[in-house]
């Protein structure tokens, strides 16, 4: 999958030039190297990458050129193909270029391919064998470093076996925008490092390591585990967030050892973070649920699948409306499918809710016209960002936007409580305060920027209206970014820019992997798979729909408290660590008669089950992933998943047939064939083209509804001395994944609270490292930091960290949340 | 006031009496300040140039054939006509001097900083810009003292800033100090530098600087002699100014000569009509080799140039002229060695410098120069091999492939090989490498040669392998277990 080709068909303005005698098009523009690639001739090079910018400072792809002015040799990455240029690459000038750019890199090369985890997908080695002299004149003593350095918690360095080709610090200050590791040094001490006393700590670290052209760069998560030629490998699809990073699974012995990037020009270009890279690691945990298990008494007991499916089916053939399920994001799309029938059509539930509180309404995710990655990043377009930071949450995601940004003329309006990773590239940045974001869209939708809107001055309100009402396309990246405000004020902003560009199109950046899935599938309350509304149809091969109008996971939660929910199924949910009402919850579970979980991991929630179901995770079965975009892309089975777990979608089919009716599902193949006749969105999809499918189909969204906007709200105002607060996530955390994953475990930074400069000065902070947190009734003692990123009169303190658990000040349905600050007593 | 000495507040510089461009205020002690700058008709070029066309100004420049002074001696009004009508667009000076053996621009600055921000002005002009960065290279810390203050007094006195000279004319001029990079005396490594980024250079093309420069707009970059010329020739007229030098190289050069000589020192000479013999035997100059020894090689052009030798006294200090018989005129420094000079030490002298100063950017020059340095080591510790003779001409190949450029050798009957060489590498500091070696060598193989132990201390590798016996030298042992 390349970038240069969409249509599969020659460009017009086709370039004529001369490869080894023969005549060729090269399209406009095109780079030499790229060129004679597509015409078969394939020109060695080290430095050169087709998602970066060429340098030309490995000097392997010299060929010989003439343009008219005698043959020189050039670097065929960084000359554009013009019109009668005569490229010769198999000259004897070519061939002793290549031979002695080869020698030179071999000279102080140490040659441990042996004990070199490259060894074997290396392309200096692939190139020494095919391009280089074979053999050494070099008799010094060969240049010695310290083997390897730790540059970050995650990769580690072997300054020997570098190659000075540029790619992985090209990588770091071009795409990831982490420039922290440099060049030091010159001449032939030149070598690649990090700052003093600053890691490689990026995100994206581990795309050094898949780029790197020699053994230089090794992750520590894979370092020595596998020879490249024990590796097996099949394409699937990251899971661990929205955006579904296309990847290559490599297993060996059975059992998941490295996952790579794979390069889709729909999605991720080949990029990876370091969550998606490696929390695979969690697959091969100790932690893993390998039998069904029934609780007696204080104590879950390995069980028989029968008698699991038998008891779990006891528990939830009890009246529809007392019957709940939370979860279902991690799901396959088929799984989920599955599991939204066996809800909303054998037991009659619409209490189901794939996301937790922490989302935004399905009607929004559903209903808004759907924008792709390439809309949102289309070159010169304006991109409104009001979500959490996509940096944190969904990383492949803001490679993109950043690049769009800085590469292509794309402009940023941010319009988010705190700063972004982006807002140095944003054109302009609206911050505003919890409670507020409806009212400022509403104000620039109605232009009424006369006043300032909390921190929003009218200057700022006037220049967002201009340049979301200009000519360029607009597209709106919309989330939750912030847990301690209601969703509504969400809900609100995207409202009114509907009102103020109708053509604008939408990307939702929703919290967990399948949540897109989960939403079109039906595991939402009100709607059924294919996104239409609960009583309106009934599809083909169901034989009932709920009878009632369900609850959120809020609602189920409250239900539960006051005793209206007898059983509670957590389809691979942790509510009690990951619904941010965490006192809501533990009364829900205190209070339901039988939790059932299905889940792959023994987590908080889980262990509190009274029937758990052993799930197969990533990895470990087949299925589809529908990403941010809707856009569907293969799940693949690369190694068994433990004891006696299962795919999902199995269990579903086990209960289905013990609660009756049977779903009637005894194949993948069969359960596609059901959903393409009776989900709407899915009826064009060509299930069998999915895996060889370049970049997968979008769904055909088909809406039997339309989406309504009410008035803007307005949120209490935060009294003079309390500060708004704001939650979020990020991408290192207590989560189940990352915690399951040796390598990431120890990367969640502890708690701490943001503080903006000005409030730190005026409530006289700067002597002090703790202060005492107010909300209510409840007071805690916090340790802060002065963050440049927060805006005065709020605080910011990310979820699920260890140290501080800051659920404890929220609460489900609250406006927003506000808390005071004080110095501690005593201090 | 004519001397013909060394003048004792400007080290280094000698007065020869010879027609005086861009050192006319050498003499006085205070020449670096605005009073003595304005007493003697500084800025008076300025004011006239702002009396024209800044078009007509620039075509002056043109017709005046003033070649650039920083070592590839391209005519500067042609460089200036290459900028695409596109704004902003800089103005760069190259002061990053740093060519082995060069040390003239360091003196203009020194000596007359308000000449050069002249001349830095008039440029701005005559092309339309308004910003200039004035980039000093990072050890000369009486040169950026002396222009900081210069600057200052400048902007002061209304010659730079808004409103030249009460015109609605506004420049202003950066300084930036190098951080002590041989490098970014290369045009578009210069650039990078300046942007903050560590000083490598750009692939041209794409990366002219003319057309995408500095942040990557229209950028011209001329040498710090260049631009101090123009106040001369503002004030002379381009007529006075051609009159001097010869048809093809107009004006004076600054000439460096170190070495061997009598009389070492930077000279102002008129471009194309002295001759080496003249400078390095004339009394008006060098007055001859010093210790009345005998003249063995000389280096024309800075440390990248290939080396001369007595054959080419006679040949005029004219950049065709020496281009055509194998070496190049550079930025202006004649280093001078006489036959006591051990001319493989002297190439690895050489050599080391360009392998220390390789940026690490293009493999051939950052792996290829460590290791000509290396072998040259081994080959003056008396651990060479005959096969390193050799093996040192196919690295310098694998660097600059096909012939390289070198003096022609009569006596071998060895024809010149014009400039330039051609490369495998970005710029030309790779190549330069292999200068002296490639001079070196063809000239003095006898040298190398006898350097070379009796019984080899290192075999070749291959014999090594098969005969299955070692035979490293005790030292060479203790130096690979150390």
């Amino acid at each position: 999958m390349t970038a240069t080709d969409d249509a599969g068909t020659e460009a017009v303005t086709g370039v004529p030039f001369t490869l080894n005698g023969t005549v060729f098009e090269a399209r406009e523009g095109e780079l030499l190297i790229e060129a004679c690639e597509r015409h078969g001739v394939h020109i060695p090079r080290f430095c050169y990458h087709n998602r970066m910018r060429p340098v030309g400072m490995c000097r392997m792809c010299l060929v010989e050129v003439d343009t008219g002015r005698g043959a020189t040799l050039q670097p065929s990455c960084m000359l554009p193909v013009t019109p009668e240029m005569a490229v010769e690459t198999e000259s004897e000038a070519t061939k002793q270029a290549q031979d002695g750019v080869l020698e030179f890199l071999l000279i102080n090369h140490p040659l441990d391919c042996p004990v070199c985890d490259k060894g074997g997908e290396c392309p200096l080695q692939d190139n020494a064998y095919a391009f280089g002299p074979g053999e050494s004149r070099f008799i010094e003593e060969k240049r010695h470093y310290e083997k390897p350095i730790p540059i970050s918690d995650l990769v580690e360095l072997d300054r020997e076996r570098c190659i000075l080709c540029d790619r992985c610090t090209r990588f770091a200050s071009e795409v990831a925008g982490d420039p922290l590791i440099h060049f030091i040094d010159r001449g032939s001490q030149t070598e690649v490092n990090t700052f003093p006393d600053h890691p490689f700590a990026s995100y994206f670290s581990g795309n050094t390591v898949q780029i790197c052209p020699v053994g230089a760069l090794t992750s520590s998560p894979y370092r020595f585990k596998a020879r490249p030629w024990d590796l097996e490998a099949v394409e699937s699809t990251a899971t661990v967030d929205a955006t579904g990073a296309r990847v290559v699974v490599q297993s060996s012995q059975n059992k998941l050892v490295r996952i790579l990037g794979l390069d889709s020009e729909a999605v991720n270009w080949g990029w990876l973070s370091d969550k998606d890279r490696f929390t695979y690691e969690a697959t091969n945990s100790e932690d893993r649920i390998v039998e069904p298990q029934i609780r007696e008494g204080d104590e879950l007991r390995p069980s028989r699948w029968t008698d699991a499916v038998k008891a779990a089916a006891r528990a939830m053939r009890t009246e529809p409306e007392r019957v709940a399920i939370i979860g279902g994001s991690r799901l396959s799309l088929e799984s989920q499918y599955a599991w939204a029938k066996l809800a909303k059509g054998v037991i009659g539930t619409d209490h189901v809710d794939a996301q937790l509180g922490d989302g935004v309404p399905a009607a929004l995710a559903l209903g808004l016209p759907r924008a792709t990655i390439a809309d949102v990043c289309r070159p010169g377009g304006v991109i409104v960002l009001m979500s959490a930071d996509p940096k944190e949450e969904l990383p492949s995601l803001y490679l993109r936007i950043r690049h769009a940004i800085v590469e292509d003329g794309a402009s940023l309006i941010e319009i988010t409580p705190r700063e972004s990773s982006l807002s140095d590239l944003a054109a302009i940045r609206l911050r505003t305060a919890p409670g507020t974001v409806g009212r400022v869209l509403a104000a620039i939708a109605d232009n009424d920027v006369e006043h300032a809107i909390g921190s929003v001055d009218p200057f700022q309100l006037r220049r967002a209206r201009t340049m979301l009402t200009g000519n360029r396309s607009v597209s709106v990246v919309f989330g939750r970014a912030n847990l301690a405000e209601s969703a509504r004020y969400t809900a609100d902003a995207v409202g009114g820019i509907r009102r103020l560009v109708p053509n604008a199109t939408y990307l939702p950046a929703l919290r967990r992997g399948n949540v897109n899935g989960a939403l079109e599938m039906g595991l939402t309350p009100s709607f059924l798979p294919g996104g239409v509304r609960n009583r309106d149809v009934l599809p083909d091969h169901w034989t009932s729909t709920p009878v009632f109008e369900g609850k959120d996971t809020d609602g189920i939660l409250r239900a539960a408290a006051a005793g209206d929910i007898d059983t509670l199924v957590l389809l691979g949910a942790d509510p009690i660590e990951d619904f941010p009402d965490a006192a809501l919850v533990r009364e829900a579970f205190d209070r339901v008669e039988t939790i059932v979980a299905v889940d792959g991991f023994v987590t908080a929630s889980s262990s509190r089950a009274d029937i758990l179901l052993p799930a197969a995770l990533f990895g470990e079965s087949d299925g589809t992933f529908c990403n941010i975009e809707g856009r569907l892309s293969p799940l693949t089975a690369k190694v068994t998943a433990p004891g006696l777990a299962r795919p999902d979608w199995m269990i579903a089919a086990e209960l289905s047939a013990a609660i009756g009716p049977d779903l009637g599902i005894d194949s993948l193949d069969q359960l596609r064939a059901e959903m393409g006749e009776s989900v709407g969105s899915l009826a064009e999809v060509d299930w069998a083209g999915l895996a060889s499918a370049d970049d997968g189909p979008l769904l055909r969204p088909v809406r039997n509804w339309d989406l309504e906007f009410g008035e803007a709200a307005s949120a209490p105002p935060t009294s003079s001395y309390g500060l708004g607060l704001v939650v979020d996530r990020k991408l290192w955390d207590l989560g189940t994944l990352v915690q399951r994953s040796p390598s990431l475990a120890g990367l969640a930074p502890s708690a701490e609270l943001h503080l903006s400069p000005s409030d730190v000065q005026v409530m006289n902070l700067l002597d002090h490292d703790y202060v005492t947190v107010d909300q209510g009734d409840i007071s805690f003692d916090l340790p802060f930091v002065v963050d440049q990123s927060v805006a005065p009169h709020t605080a910011w303190l990310p979820a699920r960290l260890p140290g501080f658990d800051v659920r404890k000040l929220l609460a489900a349905g609250r406006p927003i949340t506000e808390i005071q600050i004080r110095v501690p007593e005593g201090d | 006031m004519a001397t013909n000495a060394y003048v004792s507040h400007a080290t280094g510089y000698v007065d020869n009496e010879g027609p005086k461009v861009v050192t006319s205020r050498f003499l006085h002690p205070d020449s670096y300040t605005l009073e003595r700058s304005e007493a003697t008709g500084g800025y008076s070029a300025l004011r006239a140039v702002l009396q024209m066309e800044p078009a007509d100004a620039a075509a002056q420049v043109k017709e005046a054939i003033l070649l650039g002074r920083g070592g590839a001696g391209f005519p500067a009004g042609i460089k200036w006509g290459f900028m695409p009508a596109v704004w902003p667009r800089y103005l760069v000076v190259n002061g990053d001097e740093s060519e082995p053996g060069t040390y003239k621009d360091r003196l203009l600055m020194e000596r007359d900083p308000h000449q050069l921000i002249e001349g830095c002005i008039i440029t701005c002009y005559a092309l339309g810009l308004n910003t200039c960065f004035l980039y000093v290279r990072g050890e000369m810390a009486l040169a950026q003292e002396r222009l900081a203050q210069a600057l200052n007094d400048a902007y002061a006195a209304g010659y730079v800033g808004k409103d030249i000279m009460g015109t609605d004319v506004g420049i202003d001029i950066v300084l930036h100090w190098g951080a002590g990079a041989y490098i970014v005396g290369e045009e578009t490594a210069l650039i990078e530098s300046l942007e903050g980024n560590r000083g490598m250079p750009r692939l041209k093309p794409p990366f002219f600087p003319a057309a995408k420069g500095l942040y990557m707009k229209p950028t011209i970059v001329n040498n710090v002699e260049t631009l101090a010329n123009l106040p001369w020739i503002f004030t002379n007229g381009v007529d006075a100014y051609r009159q001097l030098g010869s048809e093809r190289s107009p004006g004076t050069r600054m000439l460096a000569i170190s070495g061997h000589v009598n009389r070492p020192g930077v000279y102002e000479v008129e471009q194309g009509v002295v001759t080496f013999r003249d400078l390095f035997y004339g009394d008006n100059y060098c007055q001859g080799i010093a210790a009345g020894n005998e003249l063995k090689m000389f280096i024309p052009g800075g440390g990248s140039a290939p080396w001369f030798f007595p054959e080419q006294l006679d040949l005029k200090l004219e950049a065709a002229e020496v281009g055509a018989a194998g070496s190049m005129l550079g930025s202006g420094a004649l280093v001078v060695m006489d036959h006591t000079t051990d001319a493989v030490k002297a190439c690895l002298r050489v050599v080391r410098f360009f392998a220390r100063e390789s940026c690490g950017k293009c493999t051939p020059c950052r792996e290829g120069t460590t290791w000509e340095e290396q072998i040259l080591q081994r080959i003056m510790d008396g651990n060479g091999r005959p096969s390193d003779i050799d093996l040192l001409l196919d690295i310098g190949s694998q660097i600059s492939p096909g012939d390289y450029p070198a003096a022609a050798f009569e006596a071998e009957g060895l024809t010149a090989v014009p400039f330039p060489p051609k490369q495998t590498t970005i710029c030309p500091l790779g190549p330069s490498s292999v200068a002296p070696i490639v001079s070196a060598i063809r000239r003095f193989r006898h040298e190398f040669e006898a350097k070379m132990p009796v019984a080899p201390a290192v075999s070749d590798q291959h014999e090594q392998r098969t005969d299955g016996e070692t035979s490293m030298s005790e030292a060479e042992a203790e130096e690979v277990h150390a």
